[in-house]
């Protein structure tokens, strides 16, 4: 069974729902149908480079490139985390960290994907390896933006009691455990709330992707129960790395709590 | 007990703070005095090594810098003038609640206050379990910055007699305090700190 050819006028006409919108904006004078028409451009402008990109990524199937193309987006995910802060660390950090523990949570976990788990031939082939890394690092990034977050805000927060316990003579690790706790619990629940709703308040896009594709929808639920197990993996080291490393940054070797590390929210 | 060289904080963050050499003996309390801002909490913070600072302190047979900085703080204990709490109720603040049960009626405080919620105290009742807590750890070198300044007179000298008892026991207390009559009640000797310098009252 092949799906239906998509053509340039098929689109068009859908495309004409957006334009509708920004109608109803300016009718209703709510003052975001050039932000809406700007986004819907952008996703267009955006999605067409991915495909053409990932056309020449797909034609060469070099092991060079494809890391090329995953660097890049491992680097727009550190942005990405960054810009989600409330309160950033100051320096190199309010970047470095997220983006150093994304790249180990997340490459480790499509490494496996790839080299144990699916094994195509060959093993870093884009086809695989770039869409694996997309939709792990889209996720693990919410988790470690979440996580970071929380530890930041509640260090902030909590720094009477924080330092109460100092005083009485913790160590750093001691005196965070309340605020490590609720951070990684924060960072989890992202991708927890999803596994448990997957399939039954949202059909998730990869598996709708396939089965509109015209895959058979078994072997699309197959398909997205690895995704999600991979998800959770990288999510879960992606969290703890960077709490841990959060707290790291922002206690010193004596056992104090430098809040003076952040950045003043903005 | 305790003796201080060479003291000196770097702003920023915070404002700097230089201390020339002064020491603590066993039993005795120096006040610290000052106006408001001057960098007496500060002081005290320094002391305790909960701020980046340079100088040398020394505890007993303790050497500030090389210690852990836990066990220092073990030995020289900062009491700061806003108490923090991490967990629900009371007891869970006290290592061996059974031990702080039999010192509530000295502090004036209610005789079941340790099965309440962190909530339910008043900033006096606070504050006085803040110091209990400290006081229960047995450190050698008291830091305490403004200890009675949410009290009524009648809790204030509970808190007094206790700090008494604990200078009879050999502890050597740094006391913060904006009360004249105090500083005349308890200390020996007074510290002033003006500016973020720190000098020898009267001299």
């Amino acid at each position: 069974m092949t799906p239906p050819d998509l053509s340039f006028w098929t689109l068009s006409l859908a495309a004409l729902l957006v334009l509708a919108n920004a109608g109803l904006s300016l009718l209703l004078q709510l003052g975001i149908a050039r932000q809406l028409l700007i986004a819907a451009a952008r996703m267009c402008v955006q999605l067409a480079l991915i495909g053409l990109v990932l056309t020449q990524l797909f034609a060469r199937v070099s092991l060079g490139w494809t890391a090329l193309a995953a660097l890049v987006m491992l680097a727009v995910a550190g942005y990405e985390v960054r810009s989600r802060q409330e309160r950033r660390l100051r320096g190199w950090w309010s970047y470095g960290l997220g983006s150093s523990t994304m790249l180990l949570a997340t490459v480790l976990v499509t490494l496996l994907a790839l080299t144990v788990l699916l094994q195509p031939d060959p093993w870093y082939h884009p086809r695989y390896a770039l869409p694996l890394l997309g939709m792990i690092l889209g996720n693990a990034m919410t988790g470690v933006s979440l996580g970071l977050n929380a530890l930041t805000t509640g260090a902030v927060r909590e720094r009477l009691a924080i330092e109460a316990q100092l005083a009485l003579g913790a160590t750093r690790w001691q005196a965070l455990l309340p605020l490590t706790r609720q951070a990684l619990r924060t960072g989890f629940m992202p991708i927890i709330n999803s596994m448990a709703a997957t399939g039954l308040v949202a059909l998730p896009g990869m598996m709708t992707g396939q089965i509109l594709a015209g895959a058979d929808p078994a072997e699309a639920v197959k398909y997205q129960l690895l995704i999600m197990f991979l998800i959770a993996g990288a999510t879960g080291s992606g969290v703890l790395l960077v709490v841990l490393g959060g707290i790291w940054r922002l206690t010193d070797e004596r056992h104090r709590l430098r809040l003076d590390r952040l950045q003043r929210s903005e | 007990m305790l003796s201080v060289a060479n003291l000196r904080r770097s702003g920023p963050p915070g404002p700097s703070l230089t201390a020339p050499a002064f020491s603590v003996a066993a039993g005795e309390c120096v006040a610290v005095t000052g106006p408001s801002g001057a960098g007496k909490s500060l002081l005290l913070r320094a002391i305790a090594d909960l701020d980046p600072n340079q100088g040398e302190v020394q505890a007993g047979p303790l050497l500030r810098s090389q210690t852990p900085a836990p066990q220092w703080r073990q030995a020289v204990m900062y009491l700061a003038a806003e108490s923090g709490w991490w967990a629900e109720t009371v007891a869970e603040h006290f290592p061996d609640p059974v031990a702080a049960r039999t010192q509530l009626a000295a502090l004036r405080l209610a005789a079941d206050c340790l099965d309440w919620p962190i909530s339910r105290l008043s900033s006096g009742e606070r504050q006085r379990l803040a110091l209990l807590r400290v006081l229960l750890r047995q450190p050698q070198v008291l830091l305490l910055d403004e200890p009675t300044a949410a009290l009524d007179p009648a809790a204030v000298t509970a808190v007094e007699q206790l700090l008494r008892a604990e200078l009879a026991r050999g502890v050597a207390i740094v006391l913060v305090s904006h009360d004249d009559r105090q500083v005349d009640r308890l200390a020996q000797r007074q510290l002033l700190v003006e500016a973020g310098v720190v000098r020898e009252f009267g001299t």
